[in-house]
């Protein structure tokens, strides 16, 4: 699999699907996207480049175990719920700010931070699964 | 009583608990003294519950409570009358020495600080079962019993004797607990009562409920597998395992005194009937000669007085059963002289245990001498137990056979109860003349007094058996007579004496009692021999059918794993895709729901029919494709098909996913097949081939014919409005799917996604396993454990 045309090609068709992915996170409260498909997008992504490079690249640039990420994933969303307890509303009630930086404004939200959570465990997930397939096997 | 007091018993009641937290504390604080502190929690709470004594007396009904779980209506509350008032007293008393007693008794054990622990929680849960109002709240203390007692039971935790008698408690009185809770929703779905006042208040409601039967089977059952009847007593002199201290609170004095508490408490709303004058006075006259004569059978001090223990619950069933106003006194007074006496004589055996080094009858002697107080103690304790004046025994005694007289006559109750008191007499006598009187013998530790948290508490209890029985006058008043009332449910005017008016019926038993009695005690020895000859001739019993209940169980249970876990995957895809199938088709065949294929759109675009038979040749290619790589790649297509037909009909965000998803899983799927080592080719002969496609197909078409069902089906399109109405207005998105994943279902999806966690935990772990298994064997602890359990099953 790891032709020179492939190899060449990987890192940046990787770091343009991770942006990507965030970028389907980002807009999916209003178009197609959200952070489940985001997070397969990442995790396709992620796999790929191991694909090319072999798996310790991609631990190394994911700085954590990848199950971590979904352990994050997890925290975050459940995180997010609590957050309505404090102005008295029900679990995982939405919450809404909205930002003024710089004469744009920024709609922030639980939800979007649930969603984040979303993201962060799908490709927690399925990178886990991938790389851990994609390592050969030890000793 | 001003009603601030019982409000605040609420609160207090909960005490025993946070002495439970402080309890290891304390133990590290000032080692085994921690028992004279602990102590001072039951004592303040006994004080409290004594002042009570006089406004129960009057007649009054003490009630407090709040709302626990209100969704349910399951609240926190209680209720004190004459019966739980003198269970409390008699909890907190006792618990009491208990406390201070197992400070000395367990002097140097590396856990007494868990033990102290485990001591006042069950003192806790003990003390709201029997002031709770509340059904449910009385079955939680219930079932809290149970567990305290599991883990006092096998406190001692390295033998294995411990650990079985914790479980057959566990499993015998938990089991009991559930038919309990059974018992307890019926009652309130039936009678529409929440606590025990209601069903209290509710006249013949229960009685005349269509339900009655089986609410009585059940609460039965829980009650009895509680106080250890016949045939589920074996639990309760197994649990002599435990140290003396359990073995005189939980197993003697109270815990096991919770089925007769709840019968007692029940009584006015489910008595007076033929079911309940039948079956209680059988079961109870059942474990009363049981009892009795497998406790002639033993020789342990504490089997000894485990029997006599299952024996005298016997009575009180039996009693409760017969129900007349005398028999109902009867069972009161001998409840109170019981928990006196047996748990003072528990803490002698203890005591003697701990000072000898031995328990067995025929080992101990002449202990009078060296152990002047216990024996003092030990001998008030058997007077009482022996039913012998001027003791609360007696009197016991005097009006039970009363109560039975005035029921019945001469009759095959009164000569169960004649014939099992002069057992009781005989080993009483044993108790006394064996350990402390005749030649010493020499023990294996010698033998001296041991310290005053060991004696005093038999001593106390036993002065108060005097004490009561001297001034009955006013035990009646404040004591018996309110809980006799309460459990009679009415009020009941009680002239009770010491002295016997008159050459009475009652009198002429006792002579006959004793008579008896004392040629038992002559005879024991052959007569011992004899009950153990007749009972090795049978030679099983129901603690063995507890193992072999168990044995099958587990039997069982390993077979059927064998069959629906077999290890192989092809096994478990097999069993999943034919429980699909059947589960799909079956139902539609039955109820002849099949579609009729009427809404079917002919006239589709004519790309439409292109991607459908592009999806439908990839599926045929995936059936007989030879290379495994090739079957993954197609499947690959046809998901991508269908991922084109959402796009088609207008639901982007399934399509994007469902792209994502089949890109994603042909790349897993192949990095499996090379991690496995799988061969490039598919080897499958042709049968094997024709039967794993038809079953793919039957599965795949019996999902097709499901959701054609479900189309044709008359569209509602109220939930689709809701979202379309209110994803914008309420949520602030315009992606509808979106904002269901995470806003209005975000419980869900928060539920989804860790499962996804999990499920890739559980891959890392797998794959990891793997890879270690092959550079060394490694044990799988869960199969080797199912197997070596499944051996053991087979050997037996």
């Amino acid at each position: 699999m790891s032709t020179i045309i492939f190899r060449t090609i990987a890192p940046y068709i990787a770091a343009l699907a991770v942006l990507f992915s965030i970028f389907v996170l980002l807009r999916g409260h209003n178009d197609p996207g959200g952070g489940f498909i985001g997070g397969l997008i990442a995790a396709s992504a992620l796999s790929i480049y191991g694909i090319a490079w072999g798996v310790a690249p991609v631990r190394r640039a994911l700085l954590v175990h990848p199950i971590a990420l979904a352990g994050f994933g997890v925290f975050l969303a459940a995180f997010s719920g609590f957050l309505s307890f404090f102005v008295g509303k029900g679990f995982l009630s939405g919450l809404w700010v909205t930002l003024h930086l710089f004469g744009v404004e920024i709609p922030l939200s639980s939800v979007m931070l649930f969603d984040t959570g979303v993201y962060f465990t799908v490709v927690g997930a399925i990178t886990t699964i991938a790389l851990t397939l994609e390592e050969p096997e030890q000793e | 009583m001003p009603p601030s007091a019982i409000d605040g018993t609420l609160i207090f009641a909960l005490a025993p608990f946070v002495a439970a937290a402080l309890g290891p504390w304390l133990k590290s604080l000032v080692g085994h003294r921690a028992g004279w502190i602990l102590a001072i929690v039951p004592a303040l709470l006994f004080v409290h519950f004594a002042q009570m004594v006089p406004a129960i007396a009057d007649g009054s009904v003490l009630r407090a409570g709040i709302d626990w779980i209100p969704s349910l209506s399951i609240r926190y509350s209680i209720r004190l009358d004459g019966l739980s008032l003198l269970f409390a007293l008699l909890i907190t008393g006792i618990g009491t020495f208990i406390v201070i007693y197992s400070g000395g008794y367990l002097k140097g054990h590396p856990n007494q600080g868990r033990f102290f622990s485990f001591i006042l929680l069950f003192m806790g849960a003990m003390l709201g079962l029997v002031i709770a109002d509340d059904l449910m709240s009385l079955f939680v203390f219930w079932e809290l019993t149970s567990i305290t007692s599991f883990l006092l039971i096998g406190f001692d935790h390295t033998r294995s004797a411990s650990r079985r008698a914790a479980l057959q408690a566990l499993v015998i009185t938990g089991g009991g607990g559930l038919a309990l809770l059974a018992g307890f929703l019926l009652l309130m779905i039936s009678t529409g009562a929440s606590s025990l006042s209601d069903v209290l208040a509710s006249g013949d409601a229960v009685r005349d409920s269509a339900a009655y039967l089986p609410i009585l089977i059940l609460v039965l059952g829980g009650a009895f597998a509680k106080s250890a009847q016949v045939p589920l007593h074996s639990w309760l002199p197994n649990a002599m395992e435990a140290p003396t201290p359990v073995s005189a609170y939980l197993h003697s004095a109270t815990m096991v005194k919770a089925g007769v508490y709840l019968l007692m408490r029940l009584n006015p709303a489910f008595g007076d009937t033929l079911l309940w004058e039948t079956i209680l006075p059988i079961f109870g006259g059942a474990t009363f000669l049981t009892g009795m004569v497998l406790a002639v059978r033993n020789t342990d001090l504490k089997q000894i007085l485990a029997y006599t223990t299952v024996a005298s619950l016997g009575v009180l069933v039996f009693l409760t059963g017969i129900g007349t106003e005398m028999a109902l006194t009867g069972a009161v007074l001998y409840l109170i002289a019981h928990a006196l006496f047996k748990g003072g004589l528990f803490m002698v055996a203890g005591t003697i245990d701990h000072e000898t080094g031995t328990r067995e009858i025929d080992g101990l002697g002449g202990l009078a001498g060296k152990m002047p107080i216990t024996f003092f103690a030990a001998l008030i304790a058997c007077l009482s137990m022996a039913g012998l004046p001027p003791l609360i025994g007696f009197v016991a005694k005097e009006v039970l056979y009363e109560g039975l007289w005035h029921a019945s006559g001469v009759s095959l109750a009164l000569a169960v109860a004649v014939l099992g008191n002069a057992m009781m007499f005989a080993v009483a006598v044993i108790l006394v003349f064996k350990p402390f009187l005749g030649a010493h013998q020499e023990t294996p530790k010698p033998a001296h007094e041991g310290p005053i948290s060991l004696w005093l508490g038999p001593i106390v209890l036993g002065l108060l058996s005097l004490v009561g029985a001297l001034g009955l006058e006013a035990t009646t008043h404040a004591i018996v007579g309110p809980m006799a009332s309460a459990v009679a449910g009415r009020p009941l005017d009680l002239h009770l004496h010491l002295i016997p008016t008159g050459l009475k019926p009652p009198v002429i038993l006792t002579l006959i009692t004793i008579a008896l009695g004392v040629v038992f005690a002559v005879v024991y020895r052959p007569l011992r021999r004899l009950f153990v000859s007749v009972l090795d001739g049978i030679g099983w019993g129901p603690d063995r059918g507890f193992d072999q209940i168990l044995r099958s169980l587990v039997f069982l249970a390993s077979g059927l794993s064998d069959i629906l876990q077999p290890g192989r995957m092809k096994g478990y895809v097999t069993i999943t895709f034919l429980a699909v199938t059947v589960g799909l088709l079956v139902p539609m065949w039955l109820f002849g729901e099949f579609p009729t294929f009427m809404g079917i759109n002919a006239d589709a675009p004519f790309y439409f029919w292109v991607v459908l038979g592009i999806a439908a040749a990839s599926l045929l290619a995936v059936l007989v494709a030879q290379t495994r790589l090739i079957a993954i790649v197609t499947l690959g297509i046809q998901g991508t098909m269908v991922a084109i037909i959402f796009m088609l009909y207008g639901a982007p965000d399934l399509s994007f996913t469902q792209f994502m998803v089949e890109i994603l899983s042909v790349v897993i799927l192949a990095l499996v097949m090379t991690r496995l080592n799988l061969s490039p080719t598919d080897h499958r002969p042709f049968p094997t081939r024709l039967r794993d496609g038809a079953l793919a197909l039957a599965c795949g078409g019996a999902f097709t014919l499901a959701l054609i069902a479900v189309i044709e089906q008359p569209f509602d399109p109220r939930v689709s409005e809701f979202y379309a109405e209110y994803a914008r207005a309420i949520a602030h998105g315009r992606n509808i799917v979106n904002v269901i994943i995470v806003d209005f279902r975000g419980l869900d999806t928060l539920g989804e996604i860790s499962v996804v966690m999990c499920a890739g935990l559980a891959i890392l772990a797998l794959i990891r396993l793997k890879s270690r298994e092959n550079r060394g064997p490694l044990a799988r602890p869960d199969l080797d454990q199912g197997e070596s359990l499944k051996e053991a099953a087979l050997d037996q």
